[in-house]
C-alpha cells in the first residue's frame, strides 16, 4: 500500500508542477505585452519609463526564471500582487475563501443527505412507482442549469414570497440564521444536480450489486433484507459514490462561480469574475492555479481514502 | 445489463436463448432506419426525440423560416412595437425588454446552441478520437505526450479554464468560445478512445493484420479506428447536454456569445433585469433550454440502454 | 403459521411423525416472464427426500437443476417469477407460506452453498462477520459465543489457522478455501437441508474431490438431507442415495444412485454418461459430447424434449411426449423411474437404435460408434459407484 500511495503522491506532485507550469506560461506567452496592463496608456509610449517597470516587475529574466521564482513564491503563499488593486492576491483570497468553502461543503451535505437514501430507496425497489417517480425527478433535476434553478428560487423566494435574500452574504460569525438564509437558494441550486447525480449512480450501483451472487447468499442465509441492503449492499456501493463526489468537484467549483455570480456571493469566483472583466491577469492566474490544484488535490485525496475503505485494493499493493 | 432476477439466475443455469435471440446490433439498426427506432421509443422518449427534431430544424433554417422576423429588430425604435409586450399575433412570444420578437430570439438562440454544440462535439471526435487511437495502438513517446495533454487539461475545471482562455486571449465571440471548450473536450475524448483502443490492439484481428504484413497506419485506419468510434458517438451523446448548458451558462454570464447575438443563456440573462417587474420574457428561452437539455438526457439515456441490452454494440 | 413458528425456532427437526418425508415436492412448476415470452425452465417435477439422506440432481446446463433448488427454498426473487405446485417441508407448504416465514427458514433449516465461492462472499466483508452475522441475528448468539461459533466451524471444515483467518477478506483465500467457508456458512445455523448448487464446479479437479468428501462427511455427521445438484453424473456417482436426471425442466429418469449406474433407461442418462471421461479407459478413447443444444425453454418442441438430440429417436417421440413411469423389471423396482418410450436396455430401445441405424441418422453413427464403450463406461462407473458406496453408505444408512 505504501508503494501504491508513494506513487500517485509523485504524480500529484507531477500533476501540479505541469498545471501551475501552464498557467503560468500563458500569461507569459501572450500576445499583448503585460506591462500594458499596469501602465496608463499615456505612459505606455514612454519607453523608458516601461523598461523601468519591466525590470522591476522581472518580466526581462528567462521564462524558466521567472517560473522558478514565481513557484518558489506561491508555494510560500505570495501568489503576486494584484494589478488592479496592486494588493497581495493572497490577502485579497483568504477572507473568500471559508465563503465558498462553506457553499461547497452545504451543497455536498445536502447531497448526499437527499441523494444516498433516495438512491437507496430507488435502487432496492426497482420499477416500483416510487422509483420511477425519483428516476424522473433526477431526469429534470440534471436537465435543469443551476443558474435557471437559482432564477427560479430568487424569484419565488426572495421577490414573491420574501423570505430569504436575494443576494448578498451574511458571515456566520455575524449571524448564523442570516448565514442560514444566505446559504440556503444558493446551496440549493447548486444540490439538485448533484443530489440527481448521486442518486442515479447510487440507484444503478445498488441494482447491480443487489444482483449479485453474495447478496444471493446473503438471503439464503436467512439476514433480513435492510440488514443486507445495508451491510451488505451498500458499503461496496459507497466506495463508487466516494470517487463519485471526488470527480464531480470540478463540476462543482464551475457551478459556484456561476452560483456566486448570481447570487451575488462575495467568494472566490465572484473574484476571479471582476477579475476577469478588470483584466487583471494576475488575479485570474493565481486564482486559477488554485482552482486547479485544488481540484487536483481533492480528487488525490479521495483516490486515497478509496484505497484505504476498499480492502480489495489495500491488499494487491 | 437491465435483468430481471429471474432470467440471470436462469442464465447462470446456461438458459442464455432469451438473450441468444435478440436482434441484430442495435449500431447496424439505427443505420438502417432511425425511423423504427424512434417508433420503438415509449411516448415520453419519442416526444424528447421530435422535440429535438424540431430544435435542429429550426436552428439550420432560421433564416428563411416564413414570417419570422430578424431576432434584432427593435420594433419600438419605429414605433411598431412595444417593450415587454404579451404574447400577441404579432409576436407569438411577446417582446423582450427591447421591443425584439422572443420568439425569433429563442429560434436563433438554438442555432447558437447548436453550432456550439456541434462543433466541439466535432472536435471532440475528430482530434481527440485520432489522438487517443493513435495514442493506444502506437504506445510509446506519442502516448507519452499525448496523455500529458490530457492529464493538463483534466486538472482544470471547465469555467476556470474558460475564464483563464478569454483573459489571457482578450477577446470573445462563438467562436472562441468553441475553440476554447473544445481544447477542453478533446481530453476526455482522447482519454476514451486511448482505453479503447489499447483493448482493441489486442484483439485477434489486429494481431491477424500485423501477422499477414499489414503496414500500421493502415491497421489504425482499417482496424481500431472502426472499433474506437461507437464508443465515442455514445459519449458524444451525454456531452451534448452539457455543452447546452455551459454555453446557456458562458452567454448568461456575460463571457459567451457577445450582445446582441441571440442566445438563450444571453437572453435570460437580459430578462433577468426586469424579473420583478415582468417575468415573461425570461419563460420561453428558460423553457427551450430545458425542454432541449431534458431532450437530449432522456433520448441518450433510452439509446444508451437498449443499446446495452440489444447486444453491445455502442 | 407464527405458533408454527414459535414452535420451531431453528432447533432441527421437531413434532413431525418419522413416517413422512422431509421434503415432498409435487408436480413444480416455475416459469420465467420475459420479454421474448414465458421461459418454462421447471416443467411439473415431483420428488422426495428422507431426513438424513441425499439427493443427486444432474442435467446439463440449462436443464432447470438450479432453478427447481431455488424454487424450492423460493430463492427465485423478482415480480417475473412464477411458481405453482406443492413444496412440502416438515409439514409444511413453502409454497403457501407467508414471505416473512419462508425468510425464518432460510438459513436456520434450509440453506444453500452456491456454485462460485468467487462471488458468493461479499469482497468488502470480512470473512468473520460473514461467518456468523446469520448466526447472531437467526439464533440470537452474542459477540463473543458467535466468534467461537466461527472458530469451530473453521476447525470443522478444514480450514488451518482458523483464527487469524477471521479477520481475512475473501480475496485473500483460495476457491477451495473460500468455498470450505461458503460451506461453514450454510452449516452454521445446523439446516435440515442442504442444497449444494454445483459446489465443485469453479474449482480445480485437486479441490472439487476435498470439498465433495468435505460435504459427504458433514452430511453424515449431522445427519442433515442434503440436494447436490451437478451436471456431472460422475459427482453423484457414489455420493447420493438417490439420482434425478433432469433435461428441459422435467425429470427424465430417477432411481437409486446404484441402481441408474447399472440399469440406465434414458438415452439422455445415457449421453451424460458417455460425456464423462473414465479412468478405466484406453488413453484415446474418444468422448461423446451429446450433439445439438437443449430446446429454448421458451419454444419447447411437442413429445419428447431430449428427441432432436437422441440417437432412438423414433416419430412418436417427436408427437407424445413420454410420461414418467416405472422402468420395467430391473432391480430398482418401483424407486426407478424414467420418461423415454424406447429406453435403453430394453428391446423397444434396441430396435429402435437398429431403425435408425439402418436409416443412417446422423447421429446414430456418432453413437454407433461409441455405444461399445458407452457400455463398459457404465460398468465402470457403476463399479466405482459400488465402490465407494460401500466406504460412504456405512455411517449414513
Amino acid at each position: 500500500m505504501g508503494r501504491l500511495i508513494a506513487g500517485r503522491m509523485v504524480r500529484l506532485v507531477a500533476t501540479l508542477l505541469l498545471v501551475t507550469f501552464v498557467t503560468f506560461m500563458a500569461t507569459s506567452l501572450l500576445p499583448g505585452d503585460p506591462v500594458n496592463a499596469l501602465i496608463p496608456i499615456e505612459a505606455q509610449q514612454d519607453r523608458e519609463f516601461v523598461e523601468q517597470v519591466r525590470e522591476e516587475w522581472g518580466f526581462n529574466d528567462p521564462l524558466l526564471v521567472r517560473y522558478g521564482r514565481w513557484l518558489g513564491d506561491a508555494v510560500r503563499g505570495d501568489l503576486g500582487d494584484s494589478y488592479v488593486t496592486g494588493r497581495p492576491i493572497i490577502d485579497e483570497i483568504t477572507p473568500r475563501l471559508p465563503v465558498t468553502g462553506e457553499l461547497m461543503v452545504v451543497t455536498v451535505l445536502l447531497g448526499i443527505l437527499i441523494g444516498v437514501p433516495l438512491g437507496l430507496v430507488s435502487g432496492y425497489r426497482e420499477g416500483s412507482r416510487a422509483d420511477k417517480a425519483v428516476s424522473a425527478v433526477a431526469q429534470f433535476g440534471l436537465s435543469i442549469p443551476n443558474f435557471v434553478l437559482g432564477l427560479v428560487l430568487i424569484y419565488v423566494f426572495a421577490i414573491k414570497l420574501r423570505w430569504l435574500p436575494a443576494t448578498g452574504w451574511t458571515r456566520i460569525s455575524d449571524s448564523v440564521t442570516g448565514n442560514l438564509k444566505s446559504v440556503a437558494m444558493p446551496a440549493i441550486a447548486l444540490a439538485v444536480a448533484e443530489v440527481a447525480v448521486y442518486l442515479r449512480v447510487l440507484r444503478s450501483d445498488i441494482i447491480s450489486t443487489l444482483k449479485e451472487n453474495y447478496i444471493l447468499s446473503a438471503r439464503a442465509k436467512g439476514l433480513k433484507d435492510r440488514f443486507i441492503l445495508f451491510r451488505h449492499a451498500l458499503r461496496p456501493s459507497s466506495l463508487t459514490l466516494t470517487t463519485l463526489i471526488g470527480l464531480n468537484i470540478a463540476g462543482l467549483i464551475t457551478g459556484t462561480i456561476v452560483i456566486e455570480q448570481l447570487f451575488a456571493i462575495p467568494g472566490l469566483g465572484r473574484r476571479l469574475f471582476s477579475a476577469v472583466f478588470q483584466r487583471d491577469y494576475m488575479m485570474v492566474q493565481g486564482l486559477t492555479v488554485l482552482l486547479a490544484a485544488a481540484y487536483v488535490i481533492i480528487n488525490a485525496t479521495v483516490d486515497f481514502i478509496y484505497i484505504a475503505i476498499d480492502p480489495r485494493i489495500r491488499r494487491r499493493a | 445489463m437491465a435483468d430481471p432476477t429471474g432470467l440471470r439466475s436462469l442464465q447462470e443455469d446456461g438458459q442464455a436463448s432469451a438473450l441468444a435471440r435478440s436482434p441484430a446490433p442495435f449500431r447496424v439498426r439505427v443505420g438502417r432506419s432511425l425511423w423504427n427506432a424512434f417508433r420503438e421509443m415509449p411516448w415520453p422518449t419519442r416526444a424528447c426525440a421530435s422535440w429535438l427534431v424540431l430544435i435542429v430544424t429550426v436552428a439550420i433554417f432560421a433564416d428563411w423560416i416564413p414570417g419570422l422576423q430578424d431576432p434584432n429588430y427593435q420594433g419600438f425604435l419605429f414605433g411598431k412595437s412595444k417593450t415587454l409586450d404579451p404574447p400577441s399575433m404579432e409576436h407569438w412570444l411577446g417582446t423582450d425588454n427591447v421591443s425584439r420578437d422572443i420568439l425569433a430570439r429563442v429560434v436563433h438562440g438554438a442555432r447558437t446552441s447548436l453550432i456550439f454544440a456541434g462543433g466541439v462535439l466535432l472536435c471532440g471526435l475528430v482530434f481527440g478520437g485520432l489522438l487517443g487511437s493513435a495514442a493506444g495502438f502506437l504506445r510509446g513517446r506519442f502516448e507519452a505526450v499525448v496523455m500529458f495533454y490530457v492529464d493538463v487539461s483534466l486538472a482544470f475545471p471547465a469555467l476556470v479554464f474558460f475564464l483563464f482562455a478569454i483573459t489571457m486571449l482578450n477577446t470573445r465571440g462563438l467562436g472562441i468560445m468553441t475553440v476554447a471548450v473544445a481544447l477542453l473536450i478533446i481530453a476526455p475524448y482522447t482519454r476514451i478512445a486511448r482505453a479503447n483502443s489499447l483493448s482493441v490492439s489486442d484483439r485477434e484481428f489486429v494481431t491477424a493484420a500485423r501477422a499477414i504484413g499489414t503496414s500500421r497506419p493502415r491497421i489504425l485506419v482499417r482496424e481500431i479506428i472502426p472499433n474506437v468510434y461507437p464508443t465515442l458517438v455514445a459519449y458524444s451523446l451525454i456531452v451534448a447536454a452539457v455543452l447546452v448548458i455551459l454555453e446557456a451558462t458562458l452567454s448568461f454570464l456575460g463571457i459567451g456569445v457577445p450582445i446582441p447575438r441571440a442566445s438563450w443563456g444571453g437572453d435570460i440573462n437580459m430578462a433577468r433585469r426586469d424579473i420583478a417587474i415582468n417575468v415573461w420574457p425570461m419563460i420561453p428561452p428558460i423553457l427551450a433550454l430545458v425542454a432541449t437539455i431534458l431532450s437530449v438526457n432522456v433520448v441518450s439515456d433510452w439509446l444508451r440502454s437498449n443499446a446495452a441490452s440489444r447486444s453491445s454494440a455502442l | 403459521m407464527p405458533a408454527e413458528n414459535a414452535s420451531t425456532p431453528g432447533t432441527g427437526p421437531v413434532a413431525v411423525s418419522a413416517g413422512s418425508p422431509l421434503l415432498r415436492v409435487d408436480d413444480l412448476h416455475t416459469s420465467f416472464h420475459v420479454a421474448a415470452g414465458e421461459v418454462r425452465a421447471v416443467r411439473g417435477v415431483s420428488l422426495t427426500l428422507d431426513r438424513g439422506r441425499t439427493l443427486g440432481i444432474v442435467g446439463e446446463s440449462g436443464s432447470g437443476k438450479t432453478v427447481l433448488a431455488r424454487s424450492i427454498m423460493r430463492l427465485n426473487i423478482g415480480g417475473n417469477v412464477s411458481t405453482s405446485g406443492n413444496v412440502e417441508f416438515e409439514g409444511r407448504d413453502l409454497l403457501d407460506l407467508p414471505l416473512k416465514a419462508m425468510k425464518n427458514l432460510w438459513g436456520t433449516e434450509l440453506a444453500m452453498v452456491f456454485q462460485d465461492p468467487m462471488t458468493s462472499l461479499n469482497p468488502v466483508v470480512r470473512v468473520g462477520r460473514q461467518l456468523t452475522e446469520h448466526v447472531r441475528s437467526n439464533l440470537g448468539a452474542g459477540r463473543g459465543e458467535a466468534r467461537q461459533m466461527a472458530i469451530d466451524l473453521l476447525r470443522e471444515v478444514r480450514i488451518p489457522d482458523a483464527e487469524a483467518r477471521l479477520r481475512a477478506f475473501p480475496h485473500e483465500l483460495s476457491g477451495g478455501m473460500r468455498q470450505r467457508i461458503c460451506i461453514a456458512i450454510a452449516l452454521a445455523c445446523e439446516p435440515a437441508l442442504l442444497f449444494a448448487d454445483e459446489p465443485t464446479t469453479a474449482l480445480d479437479v485437486t479441490v472439487q474431490h476435498q470439498i465433495l468428501n468435505l460435504l459427504g462427511r458433514e452430511q453424515r455427521d449431522r445427519e442433515m438431507a442434503m440436494i447436490l445438484v451437478t451436471h456431472d453424473l460422475g459427482v453423484v456417482a457414489g455420493r447420493t442415495d438417490d439420482t434425478i436426471v433432469m433435461y428441459a425442466g422435467k425429470v427424465v429418469e430417477q432411481a437409486p444412485t446404484r441402481v441408474l449406474f447399472t440399469e440406465m433407461r434414458h438415452p439422455y442418462s445415457e449421453a451424460l454418461l458417455r460425456s464423462i471421461p473414465r479412468i478405466g479407459q484406453r488413453s484415446h478413447t474418444r468422448l461423446s459430447a451429446i450433439t445439438g443444444r437443449p430446446p429454448d425453454p421458451i419454444d419447447i418442441p411437442p413429445g419428447c424434449p431430449f428427441s432432436p438430440r437422441c440417437p432412438y429417436v423414433q416419430q412418436k417421440c417427436r408427437e407424445e411426449p413420454p410420461p414418467l413411469v416405472a422402468a420395467g423389471d430391473g432391480a430398482g423396482g418401483a424407486s426407478h423411474l424414467s420418461a423415454c418410450w424406447y429406453p435403453v436396455g430394453t428391446d423397444a430401445g434396441r430396435d429402435a437404435f437398429a431403425r435408425n441405424l439402418a436409416d443412417r441418422l446422423p447421429q446414430t453413427v456418432v453413437v454407433a460408434e461409441g455405444s461399445e464403450f458407452a457400455e463398459s463406461a457404465a460398468a465402470n462407473a457403476a463399479a466405482e459407484a459400488t465402490a465407494a458406496n460401500g466406504s460412504f453408505e456405512g455411517g449414513g444408512a
